[in-house]
């Protein structure tokens, strides 16, 4: 019976859903604070409701209740406990349930935080977020219900894929969820400004928070995504430019624009149309990968089982909900007239460049990732493009931006001298050179131009972020007068980009990658290592079985560590699995996996050294953490806030 | 201000192609089997291992040919339809079990039920080759003279027989059960 | 200059450079489309000799063959209408095999062998790739009269 009571809780939300996005839009339109007001308690409710289902589903995983189709499809009794709970979102009907769950806490948040906004905006805001969790129920409900019975019940379940089962997947979707889903609230305060035709700069301050909150789960989200790939797979890479990763880094580049655009429309009161038009955008493209990942449509590694039905009900959604947001746009967006203007060189300019140059990397993205689509639809055959495309493609728009970002940060709003800029910007601009050319001489014994350029940027973009912090500190020794959170935090995003390029350029450049064979007692030099193969021998884990190797590995004779990569056999699925052993480090990362035994206790292997690949991620932390610092900044808190006109814009390097 | 409707311009167009890639998934291609005669196969049975299996064993009946194997979930989710279909007496099934270990396929039909009139045991999947056979469980609609009516990829249920398979049935025999050898 | 003009400029160079990128990304994007071939259609001429391309099929059963202590594989990849042998030296994807389907990439050397520079399988027993499945059901079309 418990399944059922799932199901229902889920028509139930829905029925909550349906009023949640019609009674409090009709009371915000007539001025009806009865009709307003019932927006927070069906929030409430959906939440709990929800969150009621996705329990009973867990708990079905938990007691190994396969009777629930779901269950028997992605579960089995010899699957530890943990990853029971999370083979709860390792297919399709679980995570859209994750999907809805999330949607529902955004949603409560909002609601919770709504208090010191406007009444009939509140209900305007949650009316659409309404409106996405009705459209997202209603396919869970009519074409992917978790609870679906299955007769008879089988006596054991199918087993996780294999892939899927590790402590990455645990955090991997929720985190990236939060994140795509998050989308959902700047998406819905764009439309409710489009509906009320106002935007005031009270608009942008109270949008910030939830947009920079969504833009570091996700980049939380893809940064571990990536990690979980990099030692999962093994391959050595840490980004493949595969469709359903592309369809979560261009809702990350569409956020970050839109971070920077409301900067300038909160100090300035201008880029407001284009500012709404980012946040229906981010989200748009949030439902996109939800479509392409859903639907089947792109071959992709970790694509969920097709069907176009489903595929179809997306589509109708993603129109929906996102055609009809472009439509109100197109109506109402010549409404929002901007205040004021800005010359060339200041902070203005910078943060306009950064938008074109971001939403030009997304479009380069989302060609590459949609062309296969477009050239079979026109009948002009099934090519692949492949990472070198958008290894190319995408830096073109990236490396000035990189480049600009470090200049953008000092400047004025409104106006600034050329000068007074290059002056603040010789010194770090000069070392940066300096480092740039000689580091990887010293470090590595020689650089190619593009590696020298990408430790130049990277080494730039990390001085000129601490330019700031380190001037105060030098000239108050005594009493350095504290930065602002909010500036603390872009300090902190923009530090994170330099040291992810810094480890994006030197992998890139100096890794090592090499297949060999190799008998026990052969040793192999890879980038200043040696490796030893031991031998091998069985072993038995609780769901596999293994062959285990062993290497020692050594440097000028010393031992260093002893890594032990296996190959696995999953008993239920009976599917084959490497796991690279990876000894990590801040300098380098070594990776040794075990191909095939070639006979006679040969096997192939495949060797690999990865210099500074721990700033990629190390980067992607240090951007998040910025956004958790600036979040934490008091002038967000709403209570404070009046509902103010642009404030005069102060001629200080401020937060941007 | 014409300029406002350009995000929503490009939007329609993206959403024209990806309604195009939906009907163009190329996972759900006919087979090419269509309404030709059903290829050749002789297997020995699943139950008996000396008798064999083969296309003679089919002719003058309609009939389907069911793809199944043990380690298939789909196939234990239709695997309840087939057994009522079969004590229905509306059509004769045969199986194909496919890639699959001989001792627990048998278990399965003890324990599941048996709707088959036999099954033929394709333990290399050679048979499921020359077939066109890429995903467990299928099942073809074969006519009287073995042409190939059509094929069901996934599980069957109630609403997928009633839309796809009876009108097909209907166009060869009218009602149900097909007579054996009507008069051609 | 007033600030208009000065916006006006700043606007202009913007868009030049987007221009410029856009010409460079095509360019770049021209060089990196790998098509997909089936054997079939590498026998009829239609894969290119000058690049390299995606060849897809199945492993025909019996034909992967290893030299013995060195890391280079032979095999054939088939449609069921026509095979083509296959060469690759280095560590290959935990689903390769006999009977499964397989991706390719590389290009052919004068003698007609494939050398192969990466190989992707990606399968269970239910799934085969959409492309491999497509091609498949294509050959099989025209082998069938």
């Amino acid at each position: 019976m418990i399944p059922e009571f799932g199901h229902f809780a889920l028509i139930l939300a829905l029925g909550l859903a349906l009023i949640q996005a019609s009674v409090p839009l009709l009371g915000a339109a007539r001025q009806r604070t009865d009709w307003m007001v019932l927006a927070r308690p069906m929030a409430v409710g959906q939440f709990v409701f929800v969150a009621a289902a996705f329990v009973v589903l867990a708990h079905a995983f938990y007691v190994d209740d396969f009777s629930v189709r779901y269950v028997a499809l992605n579960s089995n009794t010899a699957l530890p406990t943990a990853y029971k709970i999370a083979a709860v979102w390792g297919s399709h009907e679980g995570s859209l349930l994750l999907w809805i769950l999330i949607l529902a806490g955004w949603t409560l948040g909002v609601a919770a935080a709504s208090r010191g906004l406007p009444e009939a905006f509140a209900a305007r805001v949650l009316g659409v977020l309404g409106l996405v969790s009705v459209g997202m129920l209603l396919f869970t409900l009519l074409t992917s219900n978790p609870f679906d019975r299955i007769f008879p019940p089988p006596v054991d379940g199918n087993d996780l894929n294999p892939l899927l089962q590790d402590p990455g997947l645990v955090m991997h979707p929720p985190l990236l969820y939060m994140g795509y889903v998050g989308l959902s609230v700047p998406f819905a305060f764009s439309v409710a400004a489009l509906m009320t035709g106002r935007l005031s700069s009270a608009w942008a301050r109270w949008t910030r928070p939830w947009t920079v909150g969504a833009w570091m789960f996700l980049t939380v989200g893809i940064a571990l995504g990536s990690w979980w790939a990099y030692y999962e797979l093994g391959w050595g890479g840490w980004w493949f430019w595969d469709p359903v990763e592309n369809a979560s880094f261009m809702p990350w580049l569409a956020a970050t624009a839109l971070i920077h655009s409301l900067a300038v429309t909160e100090r300035r009161g201008i880029f407001k149309s284009w500012t709404l038009l980012l946040a229906i955008a981010a989200f748009t493209l949030s439902l996109l990968g939800t479509f392409l990942v859903r639907s089947g449509i792109l071959v992709s590694v970790h694509a969920f089982a097709s069907d176009p039905a489903r595929g179809l009900f997306i589509l109708l959604l993603l129109s929906a909900i996102s055609g009809g947001a472009l439509l109100l746009y197109a109506v109402r967006a010549r409404r929002f007239r901007d205040e004021g203007g800005f010359r060339a060189i200041s902070r203005e300019s910078f943060l306009l460049i950064n938008n074109v140059l971001l939403i030009a990397a997304t479009a380069v993205v989302l060609l590459g990732t949609l062309y296969p689509l477009f050239s079979d639809a026109l009948g002009f055959g099934k090519p692949s493009v492949g990472p070198p495309y958008f290894n190319i493609a995408f830096l073109i728009p990236m490396l000035p931006l990189a480049a600009l970002v470090g200049m953008g940060m000092h400047a004025y709003w409104q106006k600034m001298s050329a000068s007074v800029l290059m002056r603040r910007l010789r010194v770090p601009a000069g070392i940066a050179l300096v480092f740039g050319v000689s580091l990887p001489w010293l470090l590595f014994g020689g650089a190619g131009v593009m590696t020298m350029i990408g430790v130049i940027v990277g080494c730039w973009l990390v001085l000129s972020s601490l330019l700031d912090p380190i001037t105060r500190a030098v000239r108050n020794r005594s009493a350095p007068r504290p930065l602002p959170r909010a500036q603390w935090g872009m300090i902190l995003a923009h530090l994170g980009v330099g040291v992810f390029i810094l480890g994006v350029t030197v992998v890139s450049s100096y890794s090592i990658e090499t297949d060999a064979a190799a008998v026990p007692g052969d040793r192999r030099e890879v980038g200043g290592y040696e490796f030893i193969f031991r031998g091998t021998r069985d072993v038995q884990g609780p769901n596999y079985q293994a062959v285990e190797g062993e290497f020692e590995v050594r440097r000028d004779g010393r031992l260093v560590t002893v890594l032990a990569p296996q190959k696995r056999i999953y008993r239920v699925q009976q599917s084959p699995m490497t796991e690279t052993a990876i000894d990590a480090g801040w300098r380098r990362d070594l990776l040794v996996a075990l191909g095939d035994p070639l006979g006679d206790g040969a096997w192939s292997l495949r060797v690999q050294y990865r210099p500074l690949i721990r700033f990629i991620w190390l980067g992607a932390l240090i951007m998040a953490v910025g956004g958790l610092v600036a979040l934490s900044d008091p002038r967000y808190r709403l209570e404070r806030q009046r509902h103010a006109a642009p404030r005069q814009a102060p001629r200080t390097a401020e937060v941007g | 201000m014409w300029r406002f409707l350009v995000p929503v311009s490009i939007f329609a167009v993206l959403a024209a192609f990806f309604y195009r890639g939906l009907s163009l998934d190329p996972g759900y291609v006919p087979s090419p089997l269509l309404g030709k005669p059903a290829p050749e196969f002789e297997l020995p049975r699943l139950k008996d291992p000396a008798a064999m299996l083969g296309n003679r064993d089919l002719d003058g009946q309609v009939a389907l040919l069911n793809v199944w194997a043990t380690w298939c979930v789909g196939c234990r989710q239709e695997h309840g339809f087939l057994v009522d279909l079969a004590e229905s007496g509306a059509i004769p099934i045969y199986g194909l079990n496919w890639k699959d270990d001989r001792q627990t396929a048998l278990n399965w039909l003890t324990d599941l039920g048996d709707p088959y009139v036999a099954s033929a045991f394709d333990e290399l999947g050679e048979v499921a080759i020359d077939w066109g056979v890429y995903g467990a469980p299928e099942t073809f609609l074969l006519a009287r003279d073995g042409t190939v009516l059509h094929k069901h990829i996934a599980p069957l249920d109630e609403a997928i027989w009633a839309r796809d398979f009876l009108p097909k049935i209907a166009e060869q025999c009218g009602s149900l059960p097909c007579p054996l050898e009507a008069g051609e | 200059m007033t600030p208009r003009r000065q916006r006006m400029v700043l606007v202009a160079l913007v868009a030049a450079g987007v221009i410029l990128s856009a010409g460079l990304a095509l360019r770049a994007f021209q060089e990196n489309l790998l098509y997909f071939f089936t054997p079939s259609q590498v026998m009829a001429g239609e894969a290119p000799d000058n690049r390299a391309y995606h060849l897809g099929g199945m492993v025909l059963p019996d034909s992967i063959q290893r030299d013995p202590g060195s890391l280079t594989v032979n095999f054939i990849v088939t449609d069921y209408a026509h095979s083509m042998p296959v060469s690759y030296s280095g560590v290959l994807p935990d689903l390769f095999g006999e009977d499964q389907g397989v991706v390719a990439r590389g290009r052919p050397d004068a003698n007609g062998l494939f050398v192969a520079d990466e190989i992707l399988a990606k399968h269970d027993e239910n799934y085969m790739p959409p492309e491999i499945a497509e091609a498949l059901a294509q050959a099989e079309q025209g082998e069938t009269p």
